[in-house]
């Protein structure tokens, strides 16, 4: 486990470093001086020169990229371009917020499609299935910030149940969790719908296969044989699916943030490019490389701890 | 097994012919199918369903609730939401399906160079698509539009480079498979030109897979103009697009809820009309997933 844990993690860093590179190239061939974008159109030639000397634009593209990532190695980010605040400062404000909102929504996603799922494929070809199917295949079309305003209007405005808007501090735990429910369930109730087609079909795979028939061949009771035998198995593909589905659901957020006006990263990305907050941005956008290849790390991580195949190959 | 073996195999039309046959069995893959062609006849002919003009503004009756007159209500500027609706029809399908013949088109070609050239240009490319697959298509299509700037075939451009790494990995793999099969082999030691074998052998043989694909993309695309332009980087007003409408009507959603709940509706029917027509496709094309 240990030369597997070892050696995803050397895998990993090419990977990031790739996923860097593309940020800091796209960011630079955006048409447009950034030192422009963030003065203004009316600033002075020589005001411009100075912020572009201090923001180092000046140099040559890989002493740029050099310092780029030299930066990032001792962890700044720099400061942001309209407020000239560090960008770490305001990535760190809002963090739990995203991460906080995407692991409400994985819960709600497992909690309710996983059960579906496993019923759906045993039950196969009933009532039961073909109802979960068109309801699942009609929750993989809606969009996430479409469900987030039917959510407000039918909870929120309707009903008076949730907040509409916003998120509490996290010093009010109460509150927070109140302001949570509504936007977990919109990001939340699309992934169910994506987790149960998975479930059923990961389920039926392992329902034929031929150690199930084997043991109701030998007259284990039916509760024996799904749990026991064919759920167990059933699980490992559905771990590494989890990691695909965290992905997923941080992009998500990213609308579910601007809909209910909640704090996080995606509502501090979309500010920074409608503000052309190119530091801000890049910063932006390196975070979300962190968060996903971390959850890839750590998906093939508890992979190699559920299947030990993987770990010998 | 060796029985099986020996039985005659079908030919290539007979089995084109029973997988139309099993995608016309699918009864909800049928309905799919009915509801993309009406979607494409409302955008062609949206001036004809359109009772209103989409434009014309009247601020006298801005935010009217539904009437017999005009069954979706109507906005912030007093136009007509239904007719909104209709014309906003031309904008998504535009944009799905260009954003998916585009991306799908490139990411093939990446995927299947890949796997003729192999070597140093494979390692790149795939990698490359490797990298890009690992963000969520949003974050992707918002990091390239934010370079691109706003406006409809920018946006187009970015979903279509969004796209672009899905095909490509999809692509590559059957191409790669099928380069040794021996027919292939066959083909190259009778002097079969490259272009040639790509066009008889290859495509033909992934073009299912690729349909597949390519409906469920067109679904993810519309999906994805719509939220672009719900964030407010897709086209400018006053052209109808329905991510903009329902971000317009947000504002009004305790006073005038028709207005951002109806373009939704229209939204979501033409994401589920695609997503109907890529399971009813690959349940025709792959019996294994049709249990």
């Amino acid at each position: 486990m240990v030369r597997y844990t070892v050696r995803r993690l050397l895998l990993a860093i090419p990977t990031l470093l790739a996923v860097l590179t593309i940020i800091f190239v796209i960011v630079r061939v955006a048409p447009g001086d950034p030192a422009t974008a963030a003065l203004g159109d009316y600033a002075s030639e020589e005001a411009v020169q100075a912020l572009r000397q201090r923001m180092g634009l000046d140099r040559p593209l890989w002493v740029q990229y050099v310092r780029f990532l030299a930066d990032l190695a001792r962890g700044d980010l720099g400061r942001s371009l309209i407020t000239g605040q560090p960008v770490i400062d305001q990535i760190r404000h809002v963090l739990p917020y995203t991460l906080e909102l995407t692991a409400a929504a994985i819960l709600v996603g497992l909690v309710i499609g996983v059960p579906i799922g496993i019923v759906t494929a045993v039950r196969r070809n009933t009532a039961v299935d073909y109802v979960g199917r068109v309801v699942s295949l009609a929750g993989l079309s809606v969009p996430a910030f479409y469900l987030g305003i039917l959510l407000i209007y039918f909870f929120a405005v309707r009903l008076r149940l949730f907040p509409a808007l916003g998120a509490a501090e996290f010093s009010k735990p109460g509150a927070h969790l109140h302001a949570l429910v509504l936007p977990a369930l919109s990001l939340g109730l699309i992934e169910a719908a994506y987790v149960t087609r998975m479930t059923r079909s990961v389920v039926l795979g392992v329902l034929s296969e031929d150690y199930v028939r084997t043991a109701r061949a030998k007259g284990l009771p039916e509760r024996v044989v799904l749990f026991g035998h064919a759920l167990r198995s059933a699980m490992i593909p559905l771990v590494s699916l989890i990691g695909l589905f965290a992905i997923s659901l941080i992009g998500g957020s990213v609308l579910t943030e601007e809909v209910f006006a909640r704090p996080g990263l995606g509502k501090l990305m979309i500010g920074a490019m409608k503000q052309k907050d190119y530091t801000m941005l890049q910063s932006i956008m390196v975070v979300y490389a962190f968060i996903i290849v971390l959850i890839n790390l750590v998906t093939d991580l508890l992979y190699g701890v559920v299947d030990p195949r993987v770990r010998y190959e | 097994m060796a029985v099986a073996r020996e039985l005659p195999v079908a030919g290539v039309r007979e089995r084109r012919w029973r997988r139309v046959q099993a995608f016309a069995r699918n009864r909800t893959a049928l309905v799919g199918l009915v509801m993309v062609a009406l979607l494409l006849l409302i955008a062609v002919a949206a001036p004809v369903f359109a009772p209103h003009s989409p434009i014309e503004q009247s601020t006298i009756h801005r935010l009217e609730p539904p009437s017999r007159e005009y069954p979706f209500g109507r906005d912030d500027f007093g136009r007509d939401i239904l007719s909104r609706v209709i014309y906003g029809t031309r904008i998504a399908l535009l944009a799905g399906l260009l954003s998916v013949a585009l991306g799908g088109i490139l990411g093939t070609a990446m995927g299947v160079v890949a796997a003729f050239r192999g070597g140093r240009t494979e390692a790149w490319l795939m990698r490359l698509t490797d990298v890009l697959l690992a963000f969520p298509d949003l974050i992707t299509g918002l990091l390239i539009l934010a370079v691109l700037g706003p406006g409809l075939w920018k946006m187009i451009i970015a979903i279509a480079l969004t796209i672009t790494p899905r095909f490509s990995r999809i692509a590559h793999g059957p191409a790669l498979s099928i380069k040794r099969r021996d027919f292939v082999e066959a083909a190259r030691a009778i002097g079969v030109g490259d272009a040639r074998i790509l066009f008889r052998h290859i495509l033909p043989n992934i073009v299912g897979e690729l349909l597949v694909l390519a409906s469920l993309w067109t679904a993810s695309a519309i999906r994805l103009e719509a939220s672009l332009s719900f964030i407010g980087l897709g086209v400018r007003p006053p052209t109808p697009t329905w991510g903009q409408m329902i971000r317009d009507g947000t504002v009004h959603l305790t006073n005038a809820p028709w207005f951002s709940l109806f373009p939704g509706l229209a939204l979501l029917l033409t994401i589920l009309a695609f997503n109907l027509v890529g399971d009813g496709l690959r349940d025709a094309l792959d019996p294994k997933t049709r249990v």
